[in-house]
This record gives C-alpha cells, structure tokens and sequence, in this order.
C-alpha cells in the first residue's frame, strides 16, 4: 500500500481551492459541479474527505454527512445527467463511483478509521495483504498475534469450546458449560463494545493534532498505533466470537 | 419534448408491459386488443413468422414445439446452469449446443438465443408504444430482477439493442415498484418491496427520504416464482394421470403428449388463480384419446404443496434485514409486486416476517411497469411530479477476483451503492510476460468455483520487463444498469493496457450487431419484400418478351384495336410496378397476359422467338424459386 499523505494530510485544509474555470460556462468551479452553471467537473483524484470538504478528522458529523451525501448525488448521478454529452456523462459516472464509496468509507466509524490509517501507510494485521496470501498460499490459518491482556482469557475459552465440540461429537450434554461459554461470550461482547469507546478516545486526540496543525510524524504514529491496537484487538475478539457462536451452533 | 419519448419497459417472466409518463401520472400502454399485459410467450407460425403474445399462448397449446415461455430465465445461463430447468420447463436446445455456447432454443427447426426471443417480445411492445405516439419510439428503460447478475443484465440490454431500443437504463424491479409507490404516497421512510413473480422473487429495503430512494439492501432468488408452483400442480396431474389411467405424458416423444402438458398447465395456471379467492377448484381436462382428468383441489391442500415454495423467500428476507441493520419494526411499510403476491398464504407470510400488514392497493402486474416509466421521466430531464426523485440502487452480489488457492478476492461488496468501483494492481510472474488474466466473479462464497463466473478478461500489451516489476492498475466500476466495466493502465508506462473481455454466458457485441433486428424488424416487411421482389422479376421478364414480339412478323398480323389495349396494359403495368402493392402488380402482370394471348398464339405458329423454347410451356413445371411464367403463354394463376 502506498503512503499517501505526508504533511499536507493533516494541516486544517479548506475546501479545495481550484484556479480552473468551468469547462462550460467559464466561471470559477467548485470541485465536482460548477457552482454557476451546474455542469459536472472531470473528476479530481482526492481523498475521501477531501471530496466532501472535510478535513481528516475522525469525529464525523453522519448527520451532516448524509445530507451532503444526498446534494452531492442530486448534482451528480448518471440518472440526472442523462441527457448531457459523452463525456460528461462520463465524467458523472465517475465522480459518483467516487461519492458512493468516499460516503460507504466514512459514515462507518469503523471504515473511515482503517481508511485514515492507509492514508497514513498504517497496515491493520488482519489486512495486510501479503500475510493473507502467505496463508493462502501454504494452506496455514493466518496467524493472529493473540493481545496480551486477553490471553488467560482465551486460553481458557478455547478449551471449554474443545469440550464442547468433544460433548457434541459423543452426543453428551453440559447445560453448565453451555451457560459457561455463553457467559464468557457476554464478556467478549462488552469487551467488544468497550474497544469502540476507546477508539473514539483516541479519535479525540488526532483531531486535536488535526486541529493544532504540523504534527510531527512521531507525534501522528503515537496515536495511530493506538488506534491500531484497539482495531486489532477489536478484530481479534469479532473473530473470537464468531467461532463461538459456530461452536454453540453444530 | 415529444422525440425526446423515453418509455418504461417490465420485461417479465410471464406477462410484459410498456407504460409512460402522462403528466403527472404514469400509465400503461395497451397492446393488441386494447390489453396491458403482453404475455411473454413466443411462437413461430406455419410461415415461421414470429407470433407474441395471446395468440403465441394458443399456439403453445396447439403446436408446442414452435413455442416457447418464461424465456427469461434462460437469460444470461449457460447449458450448465440450467439442467434442473430443463427437467421442468420444455425448452428445446440446439442440437449442436457446445459446453461454453451462448445458449440456442428451438422454435420449429429454427434457433434462437434467449436475447433474441425477448428481443421479439420487446419488439411487440415497442410497436404498441408507436402505435399509441403515432410516432417512432427508441429509447427505453428496462426493468430486470434486483437478483440479476451482470450476465443476466447483459443479456436483457442486448435484447433491447437487437428489437432496436436504446436501453438508457436498467432498473431493478423492486426499486421500479417503490418508484410508483413513492409517487403515489410522497412519505418518507424504510419500505420493504416484496416481488414475486413468475420467475423470480426480490426482496429490497430502501429508505425513502425527500425524493431520494436509497436501496439499503436487496437479496433474492432469480429461479423462485409462480411458474415453480405451476411445476407442482402439473406434477400431480401427471403423477395422477400415469397412476390412474396408465398414460405417461412425461415422454416427449409423442406430440400430442406435449399438447396435453400444455393443456394441463393452462389448467392448472387457471385453478391456481381461483383457488386465491376460492376455498376449492376442479380440474377437467380432456387428454389425448378421450378419456377425461378431473380432480378437485382444495385450498387447503394446494396450500399445504406450495409451503416449500413459499419458504424460500424467508431466507433472503431475513439476510436483507440482517445486511439493512433493521428489525421488521423498524420497516414502516411492506409493499408487494408480482402475480403470486396475490396467493393468501403468501401474504400471511409476508405479514409474520415482516409483523405488519402489507400495502396491496397498488396493481402488482403494472406497478414495475409504472415505476420504470416514473424513471424514464426522471431520465428524459423530469417533470413537476419528478423534479426531486433520484433513485440510489446497489448491486446484489459481491464482485471479486480469483486469486492463488481458488478463492475468491472480494473487491466491492454486495450492497454497496452503485456506480461503485475499486481498484486492483497485478504484475507479472515471468520476465517479459505481456499478458496478464483476470478471472471475475459475482457472489459471497470463499471458492471461485462456487460463485459466478463473470467473465476473463486478459490484459494484453503490458510492456515486457522483469517479472514483478510492471504495475498494472486495473479499475472495476459497476455502473447505474449494475454492469461491470473493467479498465487498466501500466503504471510505469503510463500504457493504457488491452482489455478482451470473454463473457461467461453472453454474446459479444459482434454477434448482438449481428442480430439486430432489421432482418427480423420487420418480418411482415421482410415477407413483402420479398413478394415485390419476385413480382418485380416477373414484370422485367413479361415487358422483355413483349419487346422481343414486337419486333416479330406476328406483331404485324395485330389489329389496331389490339395494339392499344396491349400498350394500355403495358403502360399500367410499368407505373404500377413502380409502386410497393406486389398483389396490384401481379394482378397488372395478368391483365398483360391475356392481352397477348393471340400474340402469343401467333408467334407460335411462326416459331420465330427462342426465348420462348424450353420455359414454362408446361402447367406442371414449375421451375425453381420464384418462377416467372412465360409470358406468351398461359399464366400460372395462384
């Protein structure tokens, strides 16, 4: 994944000024339609939240968010741009591919932290590409560095849910362990809940580097990593809990 | 405005429509005989002329192996996929169908690809609409299953382009309905649309808010309709009519056999329609031979056989409102599209899944119909009623790429709103390799070989270097119609690479060009034509000959009187050639004939012209093809 940003990404940045003028009416354009005339612009390659005017902050307004959504797609969907030519229908199929997943990225809290981390040439383990076809590639379950304060946790966990598979193979019944695993599980949940709180924590703090301006790179990967940690540990527990509920279910 | 006439076009599994917007309000166009519904059924007559519609229907009764119905389900398959099919609808394949071929049905001892079939029925709507304008009609917006894959979409926008419609648009069928739905109610809020048709079901929630319809999540089974219930009851029927009275109408080898199906069918498609308002049915139907099937069906019992059909739309329902994030409280509306909606029981189980009672004001065989023309208005530039409607849809299934180990990549997930796209980079594995292949596949499972095959696309052109150096960025982009586009560039190189797409079920745009249908247009056109072609000739070979006698002794043993009626008729029959009527200028052809018998007797008896030896001297002799008789001697009357 190539780095993106450097630190150009995280000064407050208005909306994007442009000296080019509008292709139809020559008045001076906004960044996807003219403000004068209403014809779509040829796209520009920016970040997401540069595409809405944002700048890169992870406490999003979703509200607010929607409705730009709403405006933006009213000024540039193919259906409403029907009848122009060629290559301004082009250009709106292309500008609203770019508004579709630019909206799907940042209105999940989720995906618009992963989002900000590739930006900042952050890989999440779960993702990283090279370790998943390693994995492929030999058959092996792709390793999952287990977080450190859930290891007691876990080990004990995995073994109430090799009893459990063991019961079901013989055809026995533990009413107690079932209850046992489904209240660990619980636990997980929270835990799981718990994580989002934390994140938005850190959240905090990058948008006040945000805000401040001219963060330094140590100053920006102290609060990623965090953020990392919390997504991993997150992911971690997900999957914990997915095989779970596969094991109550056989 | 009035060349600018876009219409909306409900190609269904059993039954197809054309509507427009008519003001405020959108209407459906009447066909033949003054009806909105166009069975989707296809027939060649004895003059393999093609024959759509009711009069196709009978024909599916009277001569079954000319006919055909639910054409649509064979859209966008392989010969693969459509074996289960094949066991219960009568579909004829080519004789000479290869594994990997786009698929051939047919149609007396002709054969046709499905495109090609719904292009006819199309066709006939297309009439209807210009019939109703008074004018030509060429763009459309065509409705397809939510469910559809890209290979299904294909197929449906290259049955348009050979009937000679521009498709502006596909829209999927339950985002059509909630289009006309919305008009009617201007409200917001979450809608869930339940379509079940003759061929397919689609479920999709959407949320309606100032104008905007905003799909959130569709789900569905494009082989799950109201035929598949029909299937049941013939199966009893037949099941019934082997144990009782001994006769296997299952073999297709008999025709009768297969008139008897259809009979039987027809029946049952009758019954069935009954029972939605009738605690029971009888069957009567007379069977080849004589003998008489009758059984009673009571609405109890047709309930019990039909659950397992009906069940199978629980499932997508309940993964739609999973993917939506929403309990069945949080929908504020159930709206319901399609014939079989109409059957209680599933309306009752609409009502459990989705705890709310569900909207039926809305005619659920036209309600796609008007929504599609509610979107061709808003395409054509919109009106008062549609000046703030946008419709934001979302592809069904996950797009993904095959990767080491057989499984599937995926790159833009099911239910991401469209047009959406993502993009890929590949390199090479050999040094100086220029060619790259991209396996494309729809659906959610793991294995590339338990999802759909899209297509292979094999980059070309790649610049040769060392292996791994090249940077190929390939771009996916699925656009409004739900279509998948590919593109790619070398990075290093800046070089736009060559992308040769080999669809998987599909036709390549060579063979739809090839298709389109002004042979086909207009057959009636092709039929006359080729009348006034032969007339034509017959003309030429009728005017030479009277050239040649005038030059002879016998023109001069003429009597005035004679001469001028000969040249009259001549006269008549040079303008009247000149014209499109073939019946008035064979009709001038005769006239000519019998002016020159005695000329003709004449130079006969004179023996002087040649021309006149060995041609049609004989009645019996007919010669070959168009035979122009000769034009001294006796016609050949029809």
């Amino acid at each position: 994944m190539t780095t993106k940003s450097a630190l150009t990404a995280i000064s407050p940045k208005p909306l994007p000024e442009d000296t080019h003028s509008c292709w139809s009416c020559g008045s001076m354009r906004a960044a996807h339609f003219c403000e004068s005339c209403g014809k779509v612009q040829p796209p520009v390659p920016v970040d997401y939240f540069s595409f809405f005017g944002l700048p890169p902050k992870l406490n999003v307004d979703v509200a607010a968010l929607e409705k730009s959504f709403y405006e933006l797609s009213r000024r540039l969907h193919p259906d409403l741009n029907a009848r122009a030519g060629s290559q301004e229908q082009e250009w709106s199929l292309e500008q609203s591919s770019l508004l579709n997943d630019a909206y799907r990225t940042l209105r999940d809290p989720i995906k618009r932290t992963e989002y900000l981390l590739h930006l900042e040439g952050v890989v999440l383990e779960e993702q990283s590409k090279s370790a998943t076809e390693q994995a492929r590639a030999t058959g092996e379950i792709k390793k999952q560095i287990v977080p450190p304060d859930l290891l007691e946790e876990v080990f004990e966990l995995n073994m109430q849910l090799e009893e459990l598979r063991m019961n079901k193979k013989m055809g026995d019944d533990d009413p107690e362990l079932i209850t046992e695993i489904g209240k660990q599980k619980l636990s997980l949940e929270a835990k799981h809940e718990a994580l989002l709180q934390e994140l938005q924590t850190y959240w905090k703090a990058w948008d006040s580097l945000v805000s401040r301006g001219h963060a330094t790179s140590e100053e920006r990967a102290e609060v990623t990593q965090k953020m990392v940690d919390v997504l991993n540990r997150r992911n971690y527990i997900r999957n914990l809990v997915r095989d779970v509920n596969a094991a109550m279910e056989n | 405005m009035a060349t600018d006439r876009i219409v909306g076009i409900d190609l269904g599994t059993t039954n197809s429509l054309v509507a427009f917007m008519q003001g405020e309000t959108p209407v459906v166009i009447p066909g033949d005989g003054g009806l909105n519904l166009l069975p989707s059924v296809v027939a060649l007559d004895a003059n393999n002329q093609p024959v759509i519609g009711n009069a196709a229907r009978n024909s599916l009764i009277e001569m079954p192996e000319r006919a055909v119905y639910s054409i649509k389900r064979l859209m966008g398959r392989g010969v693969e996929d459509i074996q289960e099919e094949l066991k219960l609808f009568p579909f004829r394949l080519a004789e000479d169908m290869q594994p990997g071929e786009v698929l051939r049905i047919k149609l007396g001892d002709k054969t046709f690809t499905p495109p090609e079939i719904s292009a006819l029925i199309l066709r006939q709507l297309k009439r209807s609409a210009e019939r109703f304008f008074g004018g030509p009609v060429t763009k459309a917006v065509i409705t397809v299953p939510a469910y559809f894959n890209d290979a299904q979409r294909q197929a449906t926008k290259d049955a348009g382009r050979i009937a000679g419609l521009e498709v502006l648009r596909l829209v999927n069928e339950p985002t059509a309905a909630s289009l006309a739905y919305g008009l009617d109610k201007k409200q917001n809020g979450i809608v869930a649309v339940y379509d079940l048709g003759g061929g397919t079901f689609d479920i999709s929630i959407l949320k309606l808010h100032d104008g905007i319809f905003e799909v959130i999540a569709t789900n569905g089974d494009t082989h799950l309709g109201g035929d598949d219930i029909d299937n049941l009851l013939i199966t009893i029927a037949l099941d019934d009519i082997r144990g009782d009275l001994g006769l296997d109408l299952r073999s297709n080898d008999l025709r009768r056999n297969a008139e008897a199906v259809q009979a039987i069918r027809k029946a049952v498609i009758d019954a069935k329609i009954v029972l939605s308002s009738q605690p029971s049915v009888k069957l009567d139907i007379e069977l080849p031979g004589g003998q008489r099937y009758r059984r009673e069906i009571t609405r109890n019992q047709y309930e019990q056989l039909i659950q397992p059909v009906i069940d199978r739309t629980v499932g997508p329902c309940k993964q739609a409102m999973k993917d939506a994030n929403l309990k069945p409280e949080q929908i504020d509306e159930v709206v319901l599209v399609g014939g079989s909606t109409r059957i209680p029981k599933v309306r009752a189980l609409v009502k459990e899944l989705f705890h709310r009672e569900p909207h039926t004001d809305l005619n659920p065989d036209e309600v796609v119909a008007l929504g599609a023309a509610v979107q061709a208005n808003i395409l054509g530039g919109g009106s008062e009623a549609t000046e703030n409607m946008l419709l934001l849809d979302v592809t069904p299934l996950s797009l993904g790429i095959e990767v080491a180990g057989g499984v599937t990549d995926k790159i833009i997930l099911r239910n991401s709103t469209i047009p959406a796209s993502a993009t890929q980079f590949y390199t090479t594995q050999i040094d100086g390799q220029t060619n790259v292949a991209i396996h494309v596949l729809q659906g959610e499972r793991e294995l590339a070989k338990d999802c759909r095959s899209l297509a292979r696309f094999d980059l070309k052109g790649i610049p040769p270097m060392a292996a791994g150096i090249p940077r190929v960025e390939v771009k996916f982009l699925i656009d409004a119609n739900g279509i998948l586009h590919v593109s790619a560039r070398e990075q290093r190189s800046g070089k736009e690479a060559e992308i040769q797409v080999q669809p998987s079920y599909g036709l390549t745009d060579e063979q739809v060009e090839g298709m389109i249908l002004d042979s086909f247009d207009n057959a009636e056109e092709d039929f006359r034509q080729r009348q006034l072609i032969e007339a034509r000739a017959e003309t030429t070979t009728i005017l030479t000959a009277l050239e040649k006698g005038k030059k002879s002794a016998a023109w001069g043993q003429l009597t005035t009187d004679e001469k001028k009626q000969i040249a009259k008729m001549e006269k008549s029959l040079v303008a009247v050639n000149a014209e499109e009527d073939y019946q008035a200028i064979r009709k001038a052809i005769d006239a000519l004939n019998q002016g020159t018998m005695r000329l003709a007797e004449l130079m006969m008896d004179t023996a002087v012209s040649t021309a006149l030896k060995g041609k049609n001297m004989d009645d019996t002799d007919l010669g070959e093809g168009p035979t122009a008789p000769h034009p001294m001697a006796k016609a050949e009357f029809e």
